[in-house]
């Protein structure tokens, strides 16, 4: 019996502790819904790559955006450009080096609410060992249970040494490279 | 080799220009296609790849021009003496090997654009022009129709090695002055 009673307290306990925790602990991204992109120009043609492996950790109220918390982590061996020559080049170190940095990650330092499902997220971008400060524009659709957040964000391959020695010549492959995700999220509060 | 016979009608000044310039350029491009296509991943392929498009592209606007030519200024007949010698398998190949390169003109950047837009690298003409996608992307497009691109300038190739061989045969063999004809010059 005094076990008994001691297993139902530590059930109470815990279940006390799920209700007490911030919403994120059941805010998840659904990958199959959800795309990084990025297109970079080489010699004025735009190309499409894409990272297939990547998760977030998110904390995310809409009707408190200021404590919310955003976390990724991008997979870097997993970006493709769709040609099997080109994928094989990315991990080296000119590029990506991915063996030495195997994610990119981001943590956000502050969430602002815009208005009209809009949102502004600061934080810290961090590829290839080199940490930078980005803003990024959000923008939040619901659909049943699903939240999607969209945007579009610059960033210059140079500032993180993407394409290194020969090819930090931006007159072959350009500095700017427009990053543009969509994330399906479940878990995150009515807008 | 100074009779009059020897100096038949003369192709114009445009059409003598144009058939020259496409003659050099396409040799040119055709060795800088061979050559690329067996680099390895490196800023050079990646010029030289964008160059080829580019110089396609232009060559392939240059045989519209040629061709808008061709047929609004009707070419010098053969020579009487030259035709009536002969034989008619050799009439029906000139004839067959002149069309077929025209054909080949177009087919050849044609394709060579159509794979590149089904590839996914649209050409943008000297790094600042994008040019329209008249094929989806689609790899499996792409891959089906890269290698005709090659077949088709290997076709062009083996005709231009026929149209030389049989202007040098004219030249040095029947001896007959045909080849002044696409030369510019006097007389």
């Amino acid at each position: 019996m005094k076990f008994f009673l001691t297993l139902t307290g530590i059930a109470l306990a815990g279940a006390s502790l799920m209700a007490a925790a911030p919403a994120f602990a059941q805010q998840k991204l659904v990958p199959a819904q959800s795309e990084i992109v990025f297109v970079s120009k080489q010699m004025g043609v735009p190309v499409e790559g894409r990272f297939k492996k990547f998760d977030a950790q998110i904390a995310f109220d809409p009707a408190k955006p200021a404590t919310s918390k955003i976390a990724f982590t991008v997979d870097i061996g997993s970006a493709t450009l769709g040609v099997r020559e080109t994928d094989a080049e990315l991990p080296k170190p000119v590029w990506f080096n991915a063996p030495k940095f195997p994610q990119a990650t981001f943590q956000s330092t502050a969430v602002k609410n815009l208005g009209g499902g809009k949102f502004e997220v600061a934080g810290k971008l961090g590829i290839k060992g080199v940490t930078q400060d980005v803003v990024v524009p959000v923008v939040l659709t619901q659909a049943g249970v699903t939240t999607t957040a969209t945007g579009v964000f610059p960033l210059k391959r140079l500032a993180f040494k993407i394409g290194e020695n020969e090819w930090a010549d931006t007159s072959m492959v350009a500095d700017d490279v427009q990053v543009k995700f969509k994330l399906a999220l479940t878990g995150v509060g009515k807008l | 080799m100074t009779t009059s016979s020897d100096h038949p009608a003369r192709y114009s000044l445009t059409a003598i220009a144009l058939h020259w310039l496409l003659g050099a350029a396409l040799a040119g491009l055709f060795g800088v296609g061979l050559y690329m296509a067996d680099l390895p991943f490196s800023p050079l392929r990646l010029k030289l790849y964008n160059w080829h498009k580019w110089a396609g592209v232009c060559l392939l606007a240059l045989s519209l021009v040629r061709l808008a030519w061709r047929v609004t200024h009707r070419p010098p007949a053969l020579p009487q003496p030259i035709e009536g010698a002969m034989p008619r398998w050799q009439r029906l190949a000139h004839h067959a090997t002149h069309h077929s390169l025209y054909g080949l003109f177009f087919a050849v950047p044609l394709i060579g654009w159509a794979y590149s837009s089904a590839a996914g690298f649209p050409i943008v003409l000297f790094g600042v022009l994008p040019l329209p996608d008249f094929v989806p992307v689609d790899k499996a497009l792409a891959e089906w129709i890269k290698p005709w691109h090659e077949i088709s300038a290997f076709a062009m190739a083996g005709l231009v090695l026929l149209h030389v061989a049989a202007a040098l045969k004219h030249q040095w063999l029947d001896r007959d002055g045909l080849v002044s004809r696409m030369l510019p010059g006097r007389g």
